[in-house]
């Protein structure tokens, strides 16, 4: 017996919310994929403490989304009853862990954008997203500092650790425009001061993001063609085996409890 | 309904609440912490507040558990325990009280004044041990959500710092 996926009334409101939730949700899994295998014990306990920050997060938003929509679905719903279609996150944040380098050029990059963004989320006019936000934007404050920090140091580091960092900063910059993409469902909400307009913070994460690079002798990339199609259920390859890992037990034994 | 019984009620409610400790660091009682928010009393039913110190503390269902036994122990059957986010929890509510006991338990206290400033600016973090303030950071994320770990340059020892927010 396996259990079915949930349908979702997908609202502005709560597919919105669950775009953010599923961003946190698959960023804290990839994380904690790190745990034990991180290059020094420290680094563990900061990947771990990560994506601990983001599942918190992550329940916290799916919490919201359920009472919005009400249907009777719930955190647990949400994540483990929706099928890789029905997930919204972005596509950077599926992208495999790869190296070291690759996993921290992916938090540098996410990171920087969503701590602009859940502070200028705390002006929402949603009481609840704003105050999530209020966290969260502490939250990542000290990831940008975690991961600015090490791309530094890998950058500026030995030949090797430059190459990788410069590799997987070269591989992940197409995935970067979707954080700042916006469609017809989030117009409205951000004309209504619930959410906040990502395109506005481009300019400042671009120079926050440049600054750092430079300060690590890394290279911005110049391509501007983005890769999109998360935030509409289309992933990459990668999700459905993330996935399939996550759910494998609540899909098997639906309900089970311990 | 009965006025009287309710505030005698809602003191005894508080009073076992504010006993119970965070299981990470039980120096620490909830009210100290600034975790516990608000305890309620209508027609004879207990409402307990509660905000979460960070997004991912996996000590507040603990927490939440413990109320009830704490409440249970009073007398005082099936309390609502409720999850408040707004306004959002700071290092700032931690009491003074708090900060002293913390800092006799061997964790430097987070620093007053949880803005960007404390996050991102200098932090001299005095070593509970010897009170040193030649101390340095070894990573910003220690053995809970709410920690990061330091060493002292004086005395040599390594500490946790509960650190701002
Ligand atoms: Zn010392």
């Amino acid at each position: 017996m396996t259990a079915a996926s949930i349908t979702v009334s997908e609202t502005p409101l709560v597919l919105y919310t669950l775009r953010r939730a599923d961003d946190a949700l698959i960023l804290g899994h990839r994380l904690s994929e790190w745990c034990g295998h991180a290059p020094a014990m420290e680094e563990d306990m900061a990947l771990a403490n990560m994506g601990l920050d983001l599942l918190g997060q992550a329940r916290e938003l799916y919490t919201h989304a359920a009472k919005v929509e009400g249907q009777g679905n719930d955190e647990d719903k949400f994540a483990y009853l929706r099928d890789v279609r029905q997930y919204r996150n972005l596509l950077l944040l599926e992208q495999p862990n790869g190296d070291f380098a690759r996993t921290m050029t992916r938090q540098f990059f996410y990171a920087v954008f969503a701590d602009l963004y859940w502070r200028a989320m705390m002006a929402s006019r949603d009481t609840t997203l704003a105050a999530i936000a209020a966290k969260a934007e502490k939250e990542f404050a000290y990831h940008v500092r975690h991961s600015s920090e090490w791309m530094i140091r890998l950058g500026d580091g030995t030949e090797e650790s430059h190459r990788r960092a410069q590799t997987a900063i070269d591989d992940l910059w197409a995935f970067t425009g979707e954080m700042f993409s916006v469609d017809d469902a989030e117009r409205g909400l951000i004309d209504a001061g619930i959410a906040v307009d990502p395109a506005t913070l481009r300019s400042r994460w671009l120079k926050i993001v440049s600054g750092v690079l430079h300060e690590a002798t890394l290279i911005l990339p110049e391509n501007d063609w983005m890769q999109k199609g998360g935030r509409d259920g289309r992933h990459s390859e990668h999700l459905g085996h993330l996935l399939s890992e996550l759910q494998s037990l609540p899909r098997t034994f639906p309900g089970a409890m311990w | 309904m009965n006025t009287v019984n309710d505030t005698d009620l809602q003191q005894r409610a508080w009073h076992a609440a504010s006993q119970v400790v965070d299981p990470e660091i039980p120096v620490l009682t909830i009210a100290d912490l600034g975790v516990l928010r608000d305890v309620a009393v209508s027609d004879g039913h207990v409402e307990v507040a509660i905000t979460p110190t960070y997004s991912g503390c996996p000590a507040m269902n603990m927490i939440a558990l413990e109320i009830e036994l704490a409440l249970e122990r009073e007398g005082i059957r099936n309390p609502k325990i409720r999850t408040v986010l707004s306004p959002a929890w700071t290092t700032d509510w931690m009491s003074d009280d708090g900060r002293r006991k913390l800092r006799d338990y061997g964790i430097a206290p987070p620093q007053v004044g949880s803005g960007r400033r404390a996050l991102f600016g200098d932090q001299h973090v005095a070593c509970p041990q010897c009170g040193s303030i030649e101390t340095e950071v070894l990573s910003e994320f220690g053995s809970t959500s709410c920690k990061a770990l330091w060493r002292c340059k004086s005395c040599r020892e390594p500490f946790d710092y509960f650190k701002c927010h």
